[in-house]
Parts: structure tokens; C-alpha cells; sequence
């Protein structure tokens, strides 16, 4: 019996990690040579890993959701025979190879960057974890001493000394971080972060650091603060509790809350209400539906709720802007990409529709069913989720009547779209059941005055209440 | 200060797509045999099989090599899935004594030089830099620099001119071909290598394998009117070729090249095809084109259609097809096992080939590289 590693590859040019998305295959399972067994995001793109060896699945060790480090084993496989050259891995025990891929602490290697961040590499070649290749020097004590004559890819990435650990990233650490100070070298902080220390009566010997060097840093004693008084600030995963869940805070969570913040507390949001009738938008709809060449074209409200969108914006172009505060000006966008917000599986994502004033009503309903099936399965794409001009959120589907939206960074105006629902309204001298809806629309203030913002919401009202008429008189 | 931006490219509006392009087609997507007034091709029956073959093992070790790469065994891949028939329709165009000019995906026309298909693997790999003789192969090795070879072609091929080795005789007459994709269009190099084949009337063919995309800038991005009418501005004729269709491109190649052996100057063919994959494997394309669009090419696929030619002549059978795709897997298996073994090389090689005849400097560069490498622990 032969039983292979397969570590994670660098899948691009100089990626340092990837993100176990799923897994193809299960322990026990047989598989062939190249048959996908895993899918793995990293920083450039989503891809299915084909496996190396024909055999039989052995063990998988990292769970799905899981961040690895190039080079850690995710799955070993029995193949019968011989292993091919990567069989050199074999030496160590699978449990140890496990312990690690399922987050030990790496640090102290030669040239290995201990950020607590990833780094950012799109494009050529970033710092990369080396693994064990690197040979120590003849003579060195220390074997963390920088080579002078040797070559220094990376000029951002200092040759670090053996580093503190680095924060366990996946559950089921089994060591706690060794807090720097107690490993024989000096705390590395700054004066301002060692006086907030004092202030709050924080022991910086017990703080792990996760800044250059494994230095403290200020959020570091902040989160020593908050933090139960016994544990290490940096375990995350480490259940802290009863009756508590801790989720890591990753992924699109993390994403969308950074853009929550930098936007609440950048732009001063204004909000805006509008209850308007919308029978008359959802008997256009009806008919569109009994259309023979929209047979097979799925329709719904806010198909409208996009047109009316995109004939104001027409009107006011300048709700259709972003404000540039490094140039100190207001760019005013002649093309919508008009965001949707979808609500999926991995969290909140708002993939747009690229030029979106430029499609006639059928094509638009055509992207809009593209755009909300592939968010559904997950396979939106990083640039469809970029560019975004103007957005609408769409809480009506959740049954709810209207919301205050906050604005994505970037853009100068949200509209949220509630529930359509039947409702005593006076139509035509009389009290009659319609079909009412409620128009939330919330604008960034420096750029959007009242008026502007009124009247740009007053239009998608009367688009809705006459859709007909209103094209007629806007087109 | 208001500024407003230049609308933004169309990505949802391109739907209902533009018209069908013109251009020379002697094998429909369906399969059926169509002509054409200036070009024909008159393959036997084997031959025809031959092609069919080349198109499926071509695929076949692209996709082990790109399966390679994502199990770490190369270092990254340019795959040419979709572009077989523009590779293979062109390679198997060339004479003996052509010389070809690749990009670093021509990994079809080489097959079709019979250059083993492991060399361009040690180049993704590193441990070497391709490895094959260009000068006996008649194949530059590949160049990663967009558009540098036309150049180099060029340059080529004007000696080529000088040597007097142009003239009537198919048999010794000699032709160059030069390869690039539709970003190298936008290049300086390319459009200089145009000029000067022009003005010295150089025995060269353009071959312009347009995929729709410059890495992730579609074809709008880089020309507004048909690449192949670009010639028609260097003074040389331009053609544009169904680049699915093995048949037209080899009919087309074949004739540009006779053309230029002959002493008729240079010609730009555009084939036009898709990249049915990413770039690279360091590449999503899924970030840049909408699925729809590649599906529209997937029906044009050129194997499909020769496989569906066979079929309705009647020249092969479920066993032939069989055993063309159990040859394939055999190879890719075998491709595989030596890629494996592919031994790293000692790093002090890499000063081996820097000059034909060394230089003073270099050698002082590698004394110096090999008593750093002594420096370290466990080494002799």
C-alpha cells in the first residue's frame, strides 16, 4: 500500500494560499487519474483541482471553508503503488501533516512573511511561504540570519527573525500561540501602543503581535482588552463560551462589513420615502408575461423598478456619481451598472449589470436572470461585483416594506424596494384595493441635495404608477 | 468640477451578437463539406484521419498539461483548447523546409513539427527553457514576449529573400510563418514587422490566431475594423479564415505560404477562433466574458465538426474514433510519467547557454553563484 499527499499547489504565480470552496470526493471513495476532487478559490481565481494519482480517497484533512497555505496536504490517496516524486513528503507522519494543514502555528522560516493579513498578489509574483526547501548557511547560529549575496525577490517583505506564531486560522488548533516575549526576544511595539498598553493595564508580554516582525500593534492591545482575560487575544476559532458561537469573520462577511463601515461613516446618508401605486406596473407586467416572444423570459416587479431606475438616472444624471475625494471631484458616470442586491448561501453579494441603460427591457430581463442564477450558485465573478454605479436591494422578497439602505462605497444613491401588496388606496374618488408598494431611497448627501434626490424618486414613483405614460413622455 | 467618463463597454448587451463574420469556410460546424471559389483541399481519406487524430491528441495533451498544473507540477500552462484546428490546419500547411515563429501556445504546431511534446513542458516546468533545436526542428522556440517574433520573422525572412532561397520549386523554395494572437495586434513590433516585410517584399505569412481576447480585453478593445483588413494598409493582401475549420486553414496557409516561397510577399491570414480556456491557468476567465458566449463557441467546436465529416463519408468508424481517443489517453499517460521524472536541474546550469561561446563576465558570475551555493549547509 502506497499512500500519497497531495499538498496544495500554487495555482497561480506566486499565490500563498487558497480556500477549500468544497469537496468533489469523499474518504473511502475511489477516484481516477484527473478526476476533480476539489474546488479551491484563491486570490485569482476558482478552480477545480484534478487529482493526481488514481487510487483510493485515504483521508481528507481540511474542512471545507478552510484557508490552507500552499504547500500544507489536503487529501492523501492510496495508490497501490510507488509514490512519484512528491512521495518525499512521506517521511512524516500523516498525523503531523494534519496537525499542520489544520492550522498550526508556521513561523520562524527563513524569508517567511508573518502579516496577519494575506497578502494581495493579482498579478506576477508575490511573497511566497518556501516551505523547508531553504538550506540553512554553514556557520550560522541562528538560522534566521539574512544572506547577504542572497537574492531578494520581494524588496516589501523583510527577511523576518524566527517569528511568534501566527493566529490559528482554522479550528481545532491544538497549541496556543506562543505570545511574544516569552520566546526569548524583546516586546517590539511602538511608544504610543506601549503608553495605550499602560492605560489600559495590559501585560504586553502576554499580547501576541501581529504586525511587521510580529511587532504589537494598537488593535492588538485593543482586542487583549476585550478579549476574555485567560485567553490569548488571537484565538478565534477557540470556543469561548457557553451557549456562544464564534464565526470567523472572513469571506464576504468580512468584505461586506468593510464596506458598511467605509461607507456609513463616510458619506452622511440621507433616506427618503415613496408609497406609490403600482397596479397599473403589474397588469404592463401580465401582458408582458402573455407576450409570445417573452414566453420564456422571466419577469418579475423589479424588472419595472430597474427600468424606472434607469430612465431617471437619464433624467438626473448626476444621482448616478461618485465622489472622488482624492481629486476633489464628483465624477458623473454616463453608463449605469446597475447592482442587485442577492442575498446567497455565502452572504450578501451585489453583482451589477454592466452598462445597464444601454439594453432594451428584454435584455435587461435577460441579465437579470443571468445575474441572479449565478449568484445563486455561487460562481458570481470577483469583476461583476465591481463597478457598481447604482443599486437596488430588493427587501420586498423578504416581506418586509422598506429599509434605510446603506450605500455601497462608491456610489451615490440605493433605492430599496419593499413588498407590493394589496391595499386600501384612493383611486379615482374612491377607497379601492391596490397594489402599493414602498420606495426607500437613500443618497449621499454631499453630492444629492433634497431636491435632486426628491425629484429622482419622485420619477421612478411616476414610472411605476404609469409606466406607459411615462415612457411616453420621458422617451 | 464635474467630470463624465466614456461610457463603459457593453458586457450583458452583446446578446444578440454581431453578424457572422465572412470568411473562408470549407467545413461547416455541422459537419458538411462546403466550397469555396479560390480555396480547395484534397485530402485522401488517411489523411483526412491524420488530421482528426492531430486535433484530438493536440486537445489531449493540453488538457494533461494543464491538469499538471494544477497539481502543482508546472509552474503555469497557456492552454490552447478551443484553437486545434487554426494550430493544427497551419502546422501540417507548413513544408519541411518552412521555418515557424511561435508564441508560447503553439503547442499544436509544434506536434505537428514533430517536436516531442515534453519540451515546452521542462519550459513551464523551469527546469529548462524549452530544450528543442530550433534551427533542425524549423521552430523557433516559443517567445513570451507579445508580438517580439514577428519581428524576429521578419528579420528571418528577409534573409531568407537574401539567400536566394525564394523562387518556384515547392520542393526547396522556403517560406516563414509567424504567429501571434489579436493583442499583439495592438503592438508596435507587430505592426513594424508588417512594414518592413512589406517594403522588402519578405517571404513571410502572418498568422494571426485572433481568439477574441487579449488576455481579459475583448477584440473591441483592440481594433475597429476586421484584423485582416489591417493589411490592406501595409500594402499586402489580408484574408480571413474560419480558424475552427481545419480544412480552410490548411487551404488558406497553404496557399499563402506557396505565395510567399514564390516570391508574391507576405500575406496576413486571420484565424478566427476562440480560447475555449483561460489565458493562462494564472487566469479566470469567467471574470472578464459571460458563459453564453462560450457556449456559442462550444457549437462551433473544430473537432466535432471533423469527427461529424467522417461519420457522414463514411471514412470512420466507432472503433477508429475509439482507438484515436485510447492513443490520446496513451500519450497524455505517457507525457505525464516523463514529466514526473523530470529531474530540477543543478541552478548553476542556468548560466549554460547565456552566449553561444561564453562570456568573460558571465563565467565570473557563475564562480560567484557556485561559492554561494557551497556556503550552505550539506553541500559539497
Amino acid at each position: 500500500m502506497a499512500i500519497n499527499q497531495f499538498p496544495l499547489p500554487d495555482l497561480g504565480e506566486g499565490l500563498t494560499e487558497g480556500e477549500i470552496l468544497k469537496w468533489l470526493v469523499a474518504e473511502g471513495d475511489v477516484i481516477e487519474l484527473n478526476q476533480p476532487i476539489v474546488e479551491v478559490e484563491t486570490a485569482k481565481a476558482a478552480v477545480e483541482i484534478p487529482a493526481k494519482w488514481a487510487g483510493k480517497v485515504v483521508k481528507i484533512y481540511v474542512p471545507e471553508g478552510t484557508v490552507v497555505e500552499v504547500g500544507s496536504p489536503i487529501i492523501s490517496i492510496d495508490t497501490g503503488r510507488d509514490a512519484g516524486p512528491v512521495g518525499d513528503d512521506m517521511s512524516q507522519g500523516a498525523a503531523a501533516q494534519a496537525e499542520k494543514a489544520a492550522g498550526e502555528a508556521t513561523g520562524g522560516l527563513i524569508g517567511e512573511t508573518t502579516a496577519s493579513g494575506r497578502t494581495a498578489v493579482l498579478v506576477g509574483y508575490g511573497p511566497r511561504v518556501t516551505a523547508a526547501k531553504r538550506r540553512a548557511r554553514k556557520g550560522d547560529e541562528a538560522p534566521a540570519a539574512p544572506a547577504p549575496a542572497a537574492p531578494a525577490p520581494v524588496a516589501a517583505a523583510p527577511v523576518a527573525p524566527p517569528a511568534p506564531a501566527k493566529p490559528a486560522s482554522a479550528p481545532a488548533a491544538p497549541a496556543a500561540p506562543a505570545p511574544a516575549g516569552q520566546n526569548g526576544h524583546a516586546v517590539l511595539a511602538k511608544p504610543p501602543v506601549r503608553m495605550l498598553a499602560r492605560n489600559l493595564g495590559v501585560d504586553l508580554s502576554t499580547v501576541a503581535g501581529t504586525g511587521p516582525q510580529g511587532s504589537i500593534t494598537r488593535d492588538d492591545v485593543q482586542s487583549a482588552v476585550s478579549a476574555p482575560a485567560a485567553a490569548p487575544a488571537q484565538r478565534v476559532a477557540m470556543a469561548p463560551g457557553q451557549r456562544e458561537t464564534r464565526i470567523p469573520i472572513k469571506g464576504v462577511r468580512k468584505l461586506t462589513a468593510a464596506n458598511m463601515v467605509a461607507s456609513a461613516f463616510t458619506a452622511p446618508h440621507v433616506t427618503e420615502f415613496l408609497t406609490v401605486d403600482v397596479t397599473r406596473s403589474m397588469k404592463a407586467l401580465d401582458r408582458l408575461k402573455a407576450d409570445r416572444e417573452w414566453r420564456d423570459v422571466r419577469v418579475s416587479p423589479l424588472l419595472l423598478v430597474a427600468k424606472a431606475v434607469l430612465l431617471a438616472a437619464k433624467r438626473h444624471p448626476m444621482v448616478n456619481s461618485s465622489w472622488d475625494e482624492a481629486a476633489q471631484e464628483i465624477v458623473v458616470k454616463d453608463y449605469v451598472n446597475l447592482g442587485i442586491a442577492a442575498a446567497t448561501e455565502r452572504g450578501l453579494i451585489v453583482p451589477n449589470i454592466a452598462d445597464a441603460g444601454s439594453l432594451s427591457l428584454r435584455e435587461l430581463a435577460d441579465a437579470m436572470t443571468d445575474l441572479v442564477q449565478t449568484a445563486k450558485s455561487g460562481k458570481t465573478p470577483p469583476s461583476a461585483m465591481s463597478g457598481g454605479t447604482f443599486t437596488i436591494t430588493n427587501v420586498g422578497v423578504f416581506g418586509v416594506d422598506t429599509g434605510t439602505p446603506i450605500l455601497p462605497p462608491g456610489e451615490a444613491a440605493i433605492l430599496a424596494f419593499g413588498a407590493v401588496r394589496e391595499t386600501p388606496w384612493a383611486h379615482k374618488g374612491k377607497v379601492k384595493l391596490r397594489q402599493v408598494t414602498t420606495l426607500g431611497l437613500s443618497f449621499d448627501h454631499r453630492i444629492i441635495d433634497g431636491e435632486l434626490g426628491s425629484k429622482f424618486l419622485r420619477d421612478i414613483g411616476a414610472f411605476l404608477t404609469d409606466p406607459e405614460a411615462t415612457l411616453l413622455a420621458w422617451t | 468640477m464635474t467630470r463624465v467618463e466614456r461610457a463603459a463597454p457593453r458586457r450583458g448587451g452583446k446578446r444578440s451578437g454581431p453578424p457572422e463574420p465572412e470568411f473562408v469556410q470549407l467545413l461547416t460546424p455541422e459537419g458538411e463539406r462546403v466550397s469555396h471559389p479560390d480555396y480547395s483541399v484534397d485530402f485522401t481519406d488517411d489523411e483526412l484521419r491524420g488530421l482528426y487524430r492531430d486535433l484530438v491528441t493536440v486537445r489531449k495533451l493540453d488538457a494533461e498539461a494543464t491538469a499538471l498544473q494544477r497539481q502543482g507540477e508546472l509552474g503555469i500552462w497557456a492552454s490552447l483548447l478551443g484553437q486545434e484546428a487554426a494550430q493544427v490546419g497551419s502546422g501540417r500547411a507548413l513544408r519541411t523546409q518552412d521555418m515557424a515563429f511561435p508564441t508560447y501556445r503553439e503547442h499544436g504546431v509544434l506536434y505537428c513539427r514533430n517536436i516531442d511534446p515534453i519540451m515546452p513542458l521542462g519550459l513551464f516546468r523551469g527546469v529548462d527553457q524549452g530544450g528543442w533545436d530550433p534551427v533542425a526542428n524549423r521552430f523557433n522556440t516559443y517567445t513570451i514576449v507579445i508580438g517580439a517574433q514577428t519581428l524576429h520573422a521578419t528579420g528571418y525572412a528577409m534573409g531568407v529573400a537574401k539567400d536566394g532561397k525564394v523562387g518556384d520549386d515547392d520542393e526547396t523554395s522556403e517560406a516563414v510563418i509567424a504567429y501571434f494572437g489579436d493583442g499583439a495586434t495592438s503592438q508596435g513590433d507587430v505592426n513594424e514587422s508588417f512594414i518592413f516585410s512589406s517594403v522588402y517584399n519578405a517571404p513571410i505569412v502572418f498568422f494571426c490566431q485572433n481568439n477574441q481576447y487579449a488576455i481579459s480585453e475583448p477584440l473591441e478593445r483592440q481594433t475597429r475594423i476586421p484584423l485582416y483588413q489591417r493589411a490592406a494598409g501595409f500594402g499586402f493582401p489580408g484574408i480571413r479564415v474560419d480558424g475552427n475549420d481545419v480544412l480552410a486553414t490548411y487551404a488558406v496557409t497553404r496557399a499563402a505560404l506557396d505565395n510567399a516561397r514564390h516570391g508574391q510577399g507576405p500575406t496576413l491570414i486571420e484565424a478566427y477562433t476562440y480560447r475555449m480556456g483561460a489565458h493562462t491557468t494564472s487566469d479566470d476567465p469567467t471574470r472578464y466574458r459571460v458563459a453564453s458566449e462560450v457556449e456559442a463557441w462550444q457549437a462551433k467546436d473544430p473537432i466535432v465538426r471533423m469527427r461529424l465529416l467522417l461519420e457522414k463519408q463514411g471514412l470512420a468508424d466507432e472503433a477508429f474514433f475509439k482507438a484515436v481517443d485510447e492513443q490520446a489517453r496513451v500519450e497524455a499517460v505517457k507525457l505525464r510519467e516523463r514529466v514526473l521524472s523530470m529531474p530540477d536541474p543543478d541552478p548553476v546550469t542556468m548560466f549554460d547557454h547565456v552566449y553561444p561561446n561564453g562570456s568573460p563576465l558571465v563565467d565570473k558570475q557563475r564562480a560567484e553563484f557556485e561559492t554561494y551555493h557551497a556556503s550552505f549547509e550539506g553541500s559539497h
